[in-house]
C-alpha cells in the first residue's frame, strides 16, 4: 500500500464511520463500503465480492428506535484490508468482520455517549441564539464518529500486509477457519430474523412461508420473480383486506373535521 | 411598535430554505446521542424556518430550545415532521395561538406513528430488498450490485425527504390524519407483504447449509448406499434447517438477546459442527 492508498483509506474510512451513525446514503453498507475499499486499493473485484458476502449477513443490522446494530463500518473497512492487501479468503474476511462489528458498536455507544456532551453545549448555544454554535456541536459530534472508524482502520491499514499479521492469520487451525466458512453460509438468517421481528406483523406470517416455498421448490426462479410476486401478493393483499372496506367511508368524515386548523391545533 | 400587534406579515419559506432544510435534514442523526438521540440534528434542520420566521434574539433562542427536546424516528420520513413543524413555527410567528406544548405534542405524536411506517417500509423492505439484488449480483464480482443499491435505496432516500417536507409543510397539522389514516396503513401492509415474503424466500435461496454426515450405509447388488443427514433433510423439506435456525434466532432477538451475540453463537455451532462432522463445506 502506497501514501496515496494510505490516505484514500482514511478518507473512506471517515466517509464510512460518518455514514454509520446517520444511516443515511448507505456508504456504511458492506456493499459500498468494501467495493470503495477495493477501488482505493487497486483491487475493485475483491472488493465488491466481500461487500455482497458481508452485506447478505448485515442485511438485517438496523438501527430500530433506540437498538443499535453492530457496525456494518468498521467491519467492512478492515476487512477488506485484510482480505486485499494480507491475501487473505473472503471467508476468514467473513470472519474476521463479524468481532469487528462488534468492536465497532461498542466504540459507536462511547461516542454516541460523549455526544451527551456536545448537546449540553448546544443548549448553552441555544440560549445565545448562536445558530453557528449549533451548528458546530452537530459537526463535531458527526467528525467523531467518523475518526471511530478511520483511526483503527488507518491502524490496520499501517500494519497489514506485514509478515508478522500473515504469519498470525495463517496460524489460524483449520478447522476453525472452514468451520467458519460453515457458519458463514447459515449466519445469514440473523439478519433475516431480525427483519421479520422488526414488521411486527404475526398476521402476515403465510405470505413469509409461501415466499419460502416456492423459493424452496420452484427451480430456476430468481430473486426479481420472487419480487415481483410478492410486490403482487401485496396488492392483492390490500385489495381483498376488508380491513380497508369497511373504511371507505372514514376520509369524508376526517376532511370536515379538519377544516380548522386552529382548532385542531388548540 | 407594529411588532407587538396580534396578526405579523410573516414571509413562508422560500425555495432556497426549503432546499436548505432538506440538505440539513440529510445529516439529522449526526449528532445521535443517548440523552436526547436525534435533537441536534433536528434543531439544525430548523434553522433555516427558524431564521425566515424569527427576527427578535429571545424568539429565536426560544424556538431553538425548543427544537432541542428529544427526538428520535425512522430518519427519512421525519422530513414530513419537519414540515410540519415549519408550518406550525410559521403560524406561531404570524400571532397564532400556538403555545411551545402544542408543537413538541404534535413533534411527540408524529415521532411513533411514523416510525411505525417508516421502519416496516425503509429497514424492513426497500433497503433488503435492494440490498439482496444488489448483492446477488456482487457475489459474481459484477460492479452493477453495488451500484443497483446505491442509486436505488438513495433515490428512494432523495424523494421520501424531499416530498416528505414538502407534503408536511403544505398540509400542516392535517397531516396527522394522514399518518393515522388508511393510505399509509395499506402502504405499510403492503411493504410489510413483500418484506416477509422476500425473507422467506431469502431464508431458502441464501443459506448453505450441507449435512453429509453419513447415518446408515449399506451394500445392495454390490454398490453402497449411504444416506446422509442431509438426504433425510432433503426428503422432509430441504431448507428447514434454515427456517429452523431463523425461528431459533427471532426467538432469541425476542428475549433480547444481542444480534453479535447470536452471530458469535452460530460461529460456535459451526466450528463444531464442521470438528463433529454434521456439517460440511
Amino acid at each position: 500500500m502506497n501514501a496515496m492508498q494510505f490516505i484514500l483509506v482514511i478518507l473512506v474510512s471517515l466517509v464510512c464511520g460518518m455514514a454509520s451513525v446517520m444511516d443515511e446514503r448507505q456508504f456504511h453498507r458492506p456493499i459500498v463500503a468494501c467495493t470503495l475499499v477495493g477501488l482505493v486499493l487497486g483491487d475493485l473485484q475483491t472488493g465488491i465480492i466481500l461487500g455482497g458476502n458481508l452485506e447478505l449477513i448485515a442485511l438485517g443490522w438496523m438501527n430500530v428506535g433506540a437498538a443499535m446494530a453492530p457496525d456494518a463500518a468498521l467491519a467492512s473497512t478492515i476487512s477488506s484490508i485484510i482480505v486485499i492487501v494480507g491475501h487473505q479468503s473472503i471467508g476468514e474476511g467473513i470472519a474476521i468482520a463479524v468481532p469487528l462489528a462488534a468492536a465497532g458498536q461498542v466504540l459507536t455507544i462511547f461516542v454516541r455517549t460523549i455526544a451527551v456532551f456536545f448537546q449540553h453545549q448546544a443548549d448553552h448555544f441555544a440560549a445565545q441564539a448562536n445558530f453557528r454554535g449549533i451548528e458546530w456541536c452537530h459537526i463535531g459530534a458527526l467528525f467523531l464518529q467518523g475518526l471511530r472508524v478511520a483511526i483503527p482502520t488507518g491502524a490496520v491499514a499501517a500494519i497489514a500486509g506485514t509478515s508478522i499479521v500473515n504469519q498470525w492469520l495463517n496460524a489460524i487451525p483449520p478447522v476453525i477457519t472452514h468451520g467458519l466458512q460453515v457458519s458463514g453460509g447459515f449466519i445469514v438468517v440473523v439478519g433475516y430474523a431480525m427483519v421479520i421481528n422488526m414488521m411486527k406483523a404475526r398476521s402476515l406470517m403465510p405470505f413469509f412461508f409461501i415466499g419460502f416455498t416456492l423459493a424452496t421448490f420452484v427451480t430456476g426462479i430468481n430473486l426479481v420473480g420472487l419480487g415481483i410476486l410478492g410486490a403482487c401478493a401485496a396488492v392483492v393483499y390490500v385489495q381483498l383486506n376488508p380491513d380497508f372496506h369497511d373504511s371507505i367511508k372514514a376520509p369524508a368524515a376526517v376532511t370536515s373535521a379538519g377544516t380548522e386548523d386552529d382548532d385542531v391545533l388548540g | 411598535m407594529t411588532e407587538s400587534t396580534e396578526i405579523r406579515k410573516v414571509e413562508p419559506l422560500t425555495r432556497k430554505d426549503m432546499f436548505s432544510t432538506y440538505l440539513r435534514s440529510t445529516f439529522m442523526l449526526g449528532s445521535f446521542n443517548f440523552e436526547r438521540m436525534q435533537a441536534i440534528g433536528f434543531c439544525v434542520t430548523m434553522i433555516p424556518a427558524i431564521k425566515r420566521f424569527y427576527h427578535k434574539k429571545e424568539d429565536q433562542a426560544a424556538a431553538l430550545k425548543r427544537h432541542l427536546e428529544f427526538f428520535n424516528t425512522t430518519p427519512w420520513p421525519a422530513s414530513a415532521i419537519f414540515g410540519v413543524t415549519a408550518a406550525m413555527e410559521q403560524k406561531k410567528a404570524a400571532g397564532a395561538d400556538i403555545d411551545e406544548a402544542a408543537i413538541t405534542n404534535v413533534k411527540v405524536g408524529l415521532m411513533g406513528p411514523l416510525a411505525g411506517i417508516g421502519d416496516p417500509i425503509y429497514w424492513g423492505t426497500a433497503r433488503p430488498i435492494l440490498a439482496a439484488l444488489g448483492a446477488s449480483l456482487a457475489l459474481s464480482g459484477s460492479i452493477l450490485g453495488p451500484l443497483l443499491f446505491f442509486f436505488g435505496i438513495n433515490i428512494i432516500r432523495m424523494l421520501t425527504r424531499w416530498y416528505g417536507f414538502k407534503l408536511g409543510y403544505r398540509q400542516g397539522t392535517d397531516i396527522v390524519q394522514d399518518v393515522a389514516g388508511n393510505r399509509l396503513k395499506k402502504l405499510t401492509q403492503m411493504a410489510s407483504v413483500l418484506g416477509l415474503f422476500v425473507m422467506g424466500s431469502l431464508v431458502s435461496k441464501w443459506t448453505t447449509i450441507k449435512m453429509p454426515l453419513v447415518l446408515v450405509s449399506y451394500k445392495q447388488a454390490g454398490h453402497v448406499i449411504s444416506t446422509s443427514l442431509q438426504n433425510i433433510m432433503d426428503s422432509l423439506l430441504p431448507g428447514m434447517v434454515a427456517l429452523l435456525m431463523t425461528f431459533a434466532c427471532m426467538w432469541l432477538l425476542k428475549r433480547n438477546v444481542n444480534a453479535i451475540w447470536i452471530i458469535f453463537g452460530m460461529f460456535v455451532v459451526g466450528i463444531l459442527g464442521y470438528w463433529a462432522g454434521i456439517f460440511g463445506l
